[in-house]
């Protein structure tokens, strides 16, 4: 029998780490996903979780800990936000070079300063080279979902990279929905025991970690990591089917489309913004405009192949980013730009730049953006590459 | 790295290797200068051997000696003897 509970964005996250029988977890306390931990120490406690659950006095010990805990072949979890991911970035290389499929909830705040505990995608973004996967999710019930497709996918054997799973800050993190919590066996079955083949910290056979590399060896590990991220493409995309047919919920893999059938106008959005655009995108419809929503759920390894194939039918694509690549635009409009630049009938791509420091987008304001991309596409002339929207006393 | 490996493909994953693998990597030749013990001095009070990053200082019984092998020419031996007794030479006057 599936329990049916109303969940805040920070249990559904500790749920997910729980059901995929996380052994080893590190942690230091930071809004807004301080729960998280929290929720998991509960849990341990009460002998729902059997996990060492190993308290730190920083992020960066954080991380160490669970690639320690990860190279001795156990199944690691932890959760942070802005400034302490910021201070986690070290070892996140660190974590990518070791090959250890740490995976880490991100609730998504602002970077100080000036001090901001809200939304903002920037922390994770700013991680964006470190080769970790990055998902994003639009509501509770997908935060826990993908804590467990996380695992699936840094896990394998073709990826070995850890994983973060973002959800935005108070937003997700402090709110309350029905989520549906799957039965521990079932998932068992879809997640079995972390069993590293490529090492393990075993005494009786002493090995040498992370050993030193010349020029002559350097890139060819680089390029190994590369070839894991292309790798992660394919198989998010089978992680996310097997999950579908096995628990009744199908995410969509890298992206997912919605009205994007004969859509010449779209907009792309990651995080709660794509629950706003959903209703957005239906208003429209209803008023006889062909739009539809992209939401891009994994932001690394970017779904280039996705992005190609739904954006050749567009006329104008239009991105909204709650981040900013400062004097460029939104991290992931550059990334469409750059997915979509060699494919002969491109569309035009517009840039938007919103909803920074938890600031509100409503339905109202994506209308607005589609409203324009709308414009665009009859006009066939781009006034503004990137518009920051809702900004107090306009650009 | 050994030569053993022809492509990228072939580099163990992670970089992890067997342990013990830093003794075919021969450092010293990175010094500079180099420690010079004067055995009559030395008391074999075994605090070099505590001090040395590269573990480089080696003893039994009878002696105190310095590995040069791995010995990087950091010179923190010859700082902390309390008695004098390891001098820092530069690697080219000594030869
Ligand atoms: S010079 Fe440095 S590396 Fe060499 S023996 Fe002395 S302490 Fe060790
Ligand atoms: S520190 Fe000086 S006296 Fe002590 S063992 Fe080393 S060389 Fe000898």
């Amino acid at each position: 029998m599936m329990e049916q509970l109303t969940r805040s964005g920070n249990e559904a996250a500790a749920l997910g780490a729980k059901l995929s029988r996380a052994e080893v977890i590190a942690a230091y306390p930071i809004t807004p996903s301080t729960f998280i931990v929290e929720y998991l120490a509960q849990y341990i406690a009460d002998g729902e979780l059997k996990a060492k659950l190993i308290n730190v006095e920083s992020e960066h010990s954080a991380m160490s800990a669970c690639i320690g805990a990860s190279l001795a072949g156990a199944r690691t979890f932890t959760a942070t936000s802005s400034q302490g991911l910021a201070l986690m970035h070290e070892m996140l290389h660190w974590a990518v070079g070791a090959r250890t499929p740490v995976v880490m909830a991100v609730g998504n705040r602002a970077l100080a300063p000036p001090w901001n505990l809200y939304a903002n995608h920037q922390d994770s973004i700013a991680q964006r080279d470190t080769g970790w996967i990055e998902f994003y999710c639009e509501n509770n019930q997908e935060v826990l979902d993908t804590i467990i497709q996380a695992y699936k996918v840094a896990e394998d054997k073709r990826v070995l990279l850890p994983a973060m799973v973002c959800l935005d800050g108070f937003i997700l993190t402090h709110t309350r929905e029905r989520v549906d919590v799957p039965p521990q066996d079932a998932v068992d079955e879809y997640l079995p025991p972390y069993r590293p083949e490529h090492f393990v910290i075993d005494f009786d056979r002493p090995l040498t970690e992370n050993v030193i590399v010349t020029p002559a060896w350097y890139m060819e590990y680089q390029y190994q990591l590369e070839v894991a991220m292309r790798n992660a493409r394919e198989v998010i995309r089978e992680a996310n089917r097997d999950f579908a047919k096995k628990f009744n919920r199908d995410w969509g893999g890298l992206v997912d489309s919605y009205f994007m059938e004969d859509a010449e106008v779209a907009i792309m959005a990651m995080g709660t913004i794509a629950g706003t655009a959903r209703v957005a995108v239906r208003e429209m419809r209803k008023a006889g405009h062909k739009v539809g929503l992209i939401k891009l759920r994994a932001f690394r390894p970017f779904p280039i192949e996705e992005i190609r194939k739904l954006g050749s039918q567009l006329k104008v694509l239009a991105v909204i980013d709650r981040n900013c690549v400062f004097g460029s635009g939104g991290a992931s409009c550059i990334e469409a730009q750059s997915a979509l630049y060699s494919i002969p009938n491109r569309p035009k791509v517009l840039g938007f730049i919103a909803g920074l420091g938890g600031k509100d987008v409503g339905v109202e304001s994506i209308k607005y953006i589609l409203n324009k991309a709308l414009k665009v596409s009859e006009t066939g002339r781009v006034e503004r590459e990137v518009e920051w929207v809702n900004l107090v006393g306009g650009e | 790295m050994a030569q053993q490996y022809k492509s990228w493909k072939d580099l163990p994953i992670g970089a992890v290797v067997p342990g013990g693998t830093c003794y075919l990597n021969k450092t010293g030749t990175w010094r500079v200068s180099k420690p010079v013990l004067d055995r009559s001095k030395c008391t074999k009070c075994l605090l070099c051997w505590i001090y040395c990053p590269d573990v480089a200082i080696a003893f039994d019984e009878e002696n105190i000696g310095i590995d040069y092998d791995y010995c990087k020419g950091c010179g923190i031996c010859a700082n902390e003897c309390p008695v004098g007794a390891i001098k820092m030479v530069e690697e080219v006057e000594s030869q």
